[in-house]
């Protein structure tokens, strides 16, 4: 009898793993649930002794046992897509079962929180300032000195709260590490909480994540003991993607509408109940345990360019042929990442644009793929690393339904607290509606005497496309937070690299709009 | 079956000595019942001291609380970018016509399942890797 592995993260049971699992358990086999590799392409992937057999359907159960499968991949370990990574986070991807106290312990978890103990939380705090760790939300603020800040500031009570609200379109590195490796993440918490004198931590999941909150709490409970006197909890969130900024986190953890607060305050000075609290993503505080272990800290601030230090989880999706969870350096090209790791779009056809950082991120045209993963690179390209997710399209879409696309989540998803986010995109929907119907004619009102200064011939594309540039530096930088903050990203990025998307059919839009005039 | 105030009050002492329990509150409400709806929001305020202003205007603000039930079933559909690109929108005919009148589809950003697209999602079950003929399946078991 063998001991057959099967994830059972929610992309592999999405795609039908559990089903699966049962059929070689049926078979008198032991099958051990464990994460996921992160090569989702080839999921359900089935692991005996080392080989890999994927995408594994009902039907290959048996050819897989009598070793004649065509699904065989060879020893996953010197697969190229895992071969050539750098996994730190996700150095035990593939291999532990995630609720399993024992792997965890196996594979060398609690070590980084039992050196803090032993060295206090100064010299933790300067483990992480060290290493250069940088907040992996999509800031990119180094998470040495937040928790500085929060050491510093004295309360009667202190917070951490993990940010798991990862609705980021193109991402789920989150959701992996908190469904193959929630130990993981909870040390890193509890790092964090003995670094700055925290009591009570809070994982604040979306409510679309119902494996990872499963797992999470399933995982609080059986590590109870390990991490107290540290108490956490998971608390759910209600589907308002809004709440992935850190002051509308807060205030859903409250309990009251998930709107964005002004900063100052930071939280890390007037967070949760107004007490200090550190507020950080699921991969920094997931990144803390490595950093932590013996030699961690300086280990880590080798890899990297520039000032982004360390590993990321970079998360490829959309048309991806070999889509999935590639940990690297920083540093890598946007060229190296779609051609030699992802072969290029799933459907065949050429790559025509790439959105880097999720709904709020830069499109980026082939042109520009030379850029490496660095924040001040993509800074500099007016573009986002954000959460590091990647997601590429080939050449059949639409970039001036994606950036109309952009402008309508934006208006879906606001918070309703500030103006040029709330207005500003509904209106943003408007304009790009308007460019790509070829301008409008007057209407009633401005073509009436009494309005001397209203435009009497309508208005031509180009006028709206210059509204619609207005517009988006108003969003940009008048709004509280990123959500209208970095929408002009996407809008901006498609409108300057692919304009021909927002003017179908131009010249013959226009001559209608001046006939409309005249008639 | 207990009365309906009954089960709120049960749900409400569950959540006693929390801190910020109003929206654990709201999910097991709108668990129980489908929706959070007038009656139960004037409870909440009541057991919370706060107004029935005030626990509304955080029912309304989150997608996933309703006014009120409804009791078709609903399929979740990803429409979110990496989805749309892998051509989720092509199946939206398709999947219109398989609802009908007696699936509810609800569109959603992101299931987190990107590098698989297009998903779905169906109470807790999540399917992903879905064409016209799948997704229609998908609708019609829901």
């Amino acid at each position: 009898m063998k001991i057959v592995r099967i994830s059972d993260d929610a992309l592999a049971r999405a795609l039908g793993a559990d089903e699966l699992a049962a059929a070689f358990a049926a078979r008198g086999h032991t099958v051990y649930r464990t994460s996921s590799w992160g090569m989702h392409w080839l999921e359900p992937l089935v692991e005996i002794d080392g080989m890999g057999f994927g995408p594994a359907t009902l039907a290959d159960v048996e050819p897989i046992l009598a070793g004649t499968s065509s699904t065989a991949i060879g020893e996953i370990i010197e697969h190229p897509f895992i071969a050539r990574q750098q996994r730190l986070t996700f150095a035990r991807a593939g291999q532990t079962r995630p609720t399993s106290l024992e792997d965890y312990e196996a594979t060398g978890g609690w070590a980084g929180l039992a050196r803090a103990r032993k060295i206090g939380p100064e010299r933790t705090i300067e483990d992480v300032l060290q290493s250069g760790l940088r907040g992996r939300g999509g800031a990119g603020f180094p998470a040495g000195i937040k928790w500085q800040t929060v050491a510093k500031t004295p309360g009667p009570q202190k917070y951490v709260v993990c940010n798991a609200d990862e609705g980021d379109s193109g991402t789920f590195a989150d959701r992996m590490v908190m469904e193959g490796d929630p130990y993981q993440l909870i040390e890193g918490m509890a790092i964090a909480a003995h670094a700055v004198g925290a009591s009570q931590g809070y994982i604040y999941c979306r409510s679309e994540y119902p494996d990872a909150i499963r797992k999470l709490t399933e995982a609080l409970r059986l590590c109870a003991h390990v991490i107290a006197p540290f108490r956490c909890e998971v608390r759910v969130g209600a589907g308002a993607y809004v709440c992935g900024e850190e002051t509308s986190l807060l205030n859903s953890l409250e309990g009251k509408r998930g709107e964005v607060r002004a900063k100052p305050p930071l939280p890390a000075i007037q967070g949760l109940f107004g007490r200090p609290t550190v507020v950080n993503n699921v991969l920094t505080l997931a990144a803390v345990p490595h950093i932590l272990a013996e030699g961690g800290a300086a280990h880590y601030q080798t890899l990297g360019l520039g000032r982004s230090k360390g590993t990321m989880p970079i998360q490829l999706a959309g048309n991806i042929k070999h889509g999935g969870l590639f940990e690297t350096a920083f540093g890598i090209s946007l060229r190296e990442l779609i051609h030699d790791v992802g072969g290029g779009t799933a459907s065949g056809r050429p790559v025509k644009a790439v959105q880097v950082g999720g709904p709020l991120g830069a499109y980026l045209h082939p042109d520009q793929f030379d850029i490496r993963f660095d924040y001040e690179e993509y800074t500099a390209a007016d573009a986002l690393i954000g959460h590091a997710g990647i997601t590429v399209f080939d050449d059949s879409a639409d970039m001036g339904g994606m950036a109309r696309f952009a402008m309508e989540f934006c208006a879906a998803e606001s918070c309703g607290k500030c103006t040029p986010c709330r207005i500003g995109a509904v209106r943003g929907v408007e304009i790009i509606d308007r460019i790509r119907a070829g301008g409008r004619p007057a209407d009633a009102v401005e073509r009436l005497p009494v309005m001397h200064n209203a435009p009497k011939t309508g208005r031509l594309p180009e006028q709206d496309i210059a509204l619609l540039t207005d517009l988006c530096e108003t969003m940009k930088f008048g709004s509280l937070c990123a959500l209208g903050g970095f929408t002009p990203y996407p809008v901006m990025s498609a409108l300057k690299n692919w304009p021909e998307d927002f003017l179908p059919g131009r010249d013959g839009a226009a001559d209608n709009l001046l006939d409309r005039n005249e008639a | 079956m207990s009365s309906k105030p009954d089960r709120i009050a049960a749900i409400l002492a569950d959540h006693r000595g929390r801190e910020g329990p109003l929206l654990p509150i709201l999910h097991d409400v709108q668990a129980e019942f489908g929706c959070v709806d007038a009656e139960a929001e004037a409870l909440i305020a009541h057991d919370l001291n706060l107004s029935r202003a005030d626990v509304h205007g955080v029912v309304s603000f989150y997608h996933d609380f309703h006014a009120s039930a409804d009791p078709r079933p609903e399929v979740q559909i990803c429409r979110a970018e990496a989805c749309k690109a892998r051509g989720v929108e092509a199946l939206m005919d398709t999947a219109t016509r398989a609802a009908g009148e007696r699936v509810r589809l609800h569109t959603v950003y992101c299931l987190g399942l990107c590098s698989a697209g297009p998903a779905a999602r169906v109470g807790d079950r999540l399917h992903a890797r879905l064409d016209a003929d799948s997704l229609a399946r998908v609708i019609e078991n829901a």
